[in-house]
C-alpha cells in the first residue's frame, strides 16, 4: 500500500511542483527510508519508537500530529487499510480539517490547484469529487490498487530525516491484547487471479461447500456478499465488497449474489465477471460479461464437470 | 449499569435496485427515488444490537440520538421498538448542508447534554455518503478514544473488551470507559423487533432538540462549518452487455458458459 501511495504521490507533487515526502512509523525501520526513496520518494522521515510497534490509535496520531505541525504538507495520502480507517479521520478532526475516505481517485484541479478526491459514495451507485478548501493538509485516504507503484529505481536521490516520537506512554488508552488470524485454506482473496463468490442465494454454509470443487478445479480462492458472512455461513474475512475486501482478479464467478452496489463496490475492477443467477433481473447481468440463468444448484455441478474436462 | 448512546441516522434504503438510484449533478444532490423506503442505517442498527447485548448481559440505559430532517417517525424510532430506553431527535435547518465536522459537532454537544455515558456506538459508517468518521470525530470533540470498525464489544468488569475487524482477523482490544465504537457488520443481524416493543415504542415521546438546545456555536454547522465540499457528483456509465448463454437446460447451459470461458 505504501508503494501505492508513493506512485500516486509522486504524480500528485510532481503536478504542482512540490516535494514528495513519506511518514515511517514503528519500531526498527532500518533502510525503509531508502526504500521508499527508491519508489519515489524525496523526504522519507522516520519515527522510530518502541510505542509504535503496534498500531495504537493515540500513539500514531499523537505522531502525526507533531510530523505534520512540523512538515506543514499540503496533501496527505492514506491507505484505507485496518491503520487507515482509524487513524485518518481521527487526525483529521484533531488537525481540523477534512479527509475523504476510500478514494478510487485522485488528482489535481488545473485551474485551482485542488487535490480533486473521488470516492464511491452511496453503496458505490455514485460517485462524489470532494475538495477541501480553506483547511490544511487535504487529507484522502486511498483504496488498495487504486494507484499504481512506480518501479524501483536505486539511483534516485533523497533525505532521510529522523523525528522523535517524543511519547508520553500515559496517552495511550487502548490496548492490544491479541491478535486472532481467521485463517483461509487456499489462495487469499487479494491475490487470487480467479475468484469464486456466493452471495445469499447460495442458502448456507453446505452451500459454500458446493462452490469448493470448482474454486479447487480452477485454482480459485472463494469469495462471499455480505449476507453469508453475517449470518456465519463463511468467516468474515472472505467477504468481498464496500467493507470487506477489493478485489480484481482476471475472472470472477459470482454465483446466486444479486449484484448490490455495496458488493460490486469490491468487484468492479475483475476484468471478466461471469453471473450464475435464478433471477434474469437481477442486478449483477448489468455487470457481468457472460451469463447463466438459472439455479446454481444445477449450473453449478455441469459448469465444474465440463471445466474440469477441458483443463484436464 | 451502564449508561450507552447510540447514534442513527435515517437514510434511503440502500438495499433499493441500483436502476432506481439518479442523482442532479447540477445541485451535486441525490434525488429521492418513487418508491424506495426510508430505513435505519444498517451499521447503526447493528450499533444498536451491540448496546442491547450489553443491556442484556448487565443492564443499563441505552439513549438514541438521530441527526436529520424529514424522520419518518415508524422508521427512527424502530431502535426503541428493538429495545432501546430514550430517543431524542436532532434537527434545525442549521445542521442542513452538513458535513462529517458539522455532524460530529452537533452529536457531541447533543451528547454532553445528555449527559453521562460510558459507551457511545455508531455505526461504522452511513450506508448512504459512506463517509466513516462521524464517529472518530464525535470521539475527538468529546476526548475520548474510539474503536472502528467492531464486530464485539464486552463489558468485564467494567472494562470493555472490543473485537476490531483487521484485514485477515480481528484484534482484541481493551480499554476502559468511557469510549466510542464504531459497529461493522460482522457484528450480525440485528434482532426484530417485537410486538410489544414496537407497540410501547409508538407511544413513547421523542424530543427534538435544535441547535440552540445543544448550546452549539452557528458557526460550526451546516455548509458554514463544513471542511469537505462536494465538487462533483455522478453516476458511473456501465457498459452493461452481458452475453447470456443459452442452453437446452441449465446443465446445458452450463456447458456452454465453460465452453465459452475456454475460448477466450
Amino acid at each position: 500500500m505504501t508503494l501505492e501511495l508513493l506512485g500516486g504521490g509522486r504524480k500528485l507533487a510532481d503536478k504542482l511542483g512540490e516535494e514528495l515526502s513519506v511518514v515511517l512509523m514503528g519500531v526498527s525501520l532500518g533502510d525503509l527510508g531508502k526504500e521508499a526513496i527508491a519508489f519515489g520518494a524525496d523526504k522519507a522521515y522516520i519515527v522510530d519508537d518502541a510505542l509504535l510497534k503496534d498500531y495504537q490509535t493515540d500513539a500514531y496520531v499523537a505522531v502525526m500530529e507533531k510530523v505534520v505541525k512540523q512538515v506543514s504538507p499540503s496533501i496527505l495520502l492514506f491507505g484505507t487499510t485496518s491503520m487507515g480507517r482509524d487513524l485518518a479521520p481521527r487526525l483529521a478532526f484533531r488537525l481540523d480539517t477534512a479527509v475523504s475516505m476510500d478514494c478510487v481517485e485522485l488528482d489535481i484541479d488545473p485551474d485551482s490547484k485542488l487535490l480533486l478526491q473521488t470516492r464511491p459514495v452511496y453503496g458505490g451507485n455514485a460517485r462524489a469529487v470532494y475538495i477541501c478548501e480553506n483547511t490544511r493538509p487535504q487529507m484522502a485516504a486511498v483504496r488498495a490498487k487504486a494507484l499504481d507503484p512506480l518501479e524501483r529505481d536505486d539511483a534516485r536521490k533523497g533525505e532521510v530525516t529522523s523525528i522523535e516520537a517524543g511519547l508520553d506512554p500515559s496517552i495511550i488508552r487502548t490496548k492490544v491484547v491479541d491478535t486472532v488470524k481467521e485463517e483461509v485454506t487456499g489462495i487469499k482473496l487479494e491475490d487470487a487471479d480467479i475468484i469464486v463468490t456466493g452471495g445469499r442465494g447460495i442458502g448456507g454454509a453446505e452451500g459454500f461447500q458446493e462452490l469448493e470443487p470448482l474454486a479447487k478445479a480452477l485454482g480459485a480462492a472463494i469469495g462471499a456478499t455480505r449476507p453469508p458472512c453475517d449470518n456465519g455461513w463463511v468467516p468474515a474475512s472472505l467477504q468481498v465488497g464496500l467493507t470487506g475486501k477489493i478485489v480484481s482478479p482476471t475472472l470472477y464467478i459470482a454465483v446466486a449474489l444479486s449484484g448490490s452496489s455495496q458488493h460490486i463496490a469490491g468487484c468492479s475492477g475483475s476484468k471478466n465477471i461471469v453471473a450464475i443467477n435464478k433471477d434474469p433481473e437481477a442486478n449483477i447481468f448489468k455487470e457481468a460479461r457472460f451469463g447463466v440463468v438459472g439455479d446454481y444448484k444445477k449450473v453449478l455441478p455441469a459448469f465444474t464437470e465440463k471445466v474440469k474436462e477441458l483443463l484436464g | 449499569m451502564p449508561n450507552m448512546i447510540v447514534c442513527v441516522k435515517q437514510i434511503a434504503d440502500p438495499e433499493a435496485p441500483p436502476g432506481s438510484f439518479k442523482v442532479d449533478e447540477a445541485a451535486k444532490q441525490v434525488l429521492p427515488a418513487a418508491g424506495v423506503s426510508q430505513v435505519v442505517s444498517p451499521f447503526d442498527e447493528q450499533a444498536v444490537e451491540a448496546a442491547l447485548r450489553i443491556k442484556d448481559a448487565q443492564g443499563g440505559k441505552i439513549t438514541v440520538l438521530s441527526l436529520g430532517k424529514n424522520f419518518v417517525m415508524d422508521v427512527i424510532k424502530k431502535p426503541l421498538s428493538m429495545g432501546a430506553d430514550e430517543m431524542i431527535l436532532l434537527q434545525d435547518p442549521a445542521f442542513e448542508g452538513s458535513d462529517s465536522h458539522t455532524t460530529a459537532y452537533a452529536l457531541a454537544m447533543a451528547i454532553k447534554k445528555v449527559g453521562e455515558y460510558d459507551l457511545i456506538f455508531c455505526g461504522r459508517q452511513a450506508a448512504d455518503w459512506d463517509a466513516g468518521q462521524v464517529g472518530s470525530g464525535i470521539a475527538e470533540i468529546l476526548g475520548i478514544p474510539a474503536i472502528t470498525p467492531a464486530k464485539n464489544v464486552e463489558l468485564v468488569n467494567g472494562n470493555v473488551k472490543v473485537e476490531r475487524v483487521v484485514t485477515d482477523g480481528y484484534e482484541v482490544i481493551e480499554a476502559s470507559t468511557p469510549l466510542l465504537i464504531m459497529v461493522s457488520n460482522e457484528l450480525g443481524e440485528p434482532r426484530y423487533p417485537k410486538l410489544k416493543g414496537i407497540m410501547a415504542a409508538a407511544k413513547k415521546e421523542v424530543p427534538t432538540w435544535n441547535a440552540q438546545d445543544i448550546g452549539a456555536d452557528a458557526a460550526k454547522l451546516g455548509a458554514g462549518g463544513a471542511r469537505a465540499k462536494v465538487h462533483k457528483l455522478f453516476i458511473p456509465v456501465k457498459e452493461g452487455k452481458c452475453e447470456i448463454i443459452e442452453g437446452e437446460n441449465p446443465e446445458d447451459a452450463a456447458v456452454n458458459l465453460a465452453l465459452k470461458l475456454r475460448e477466450r
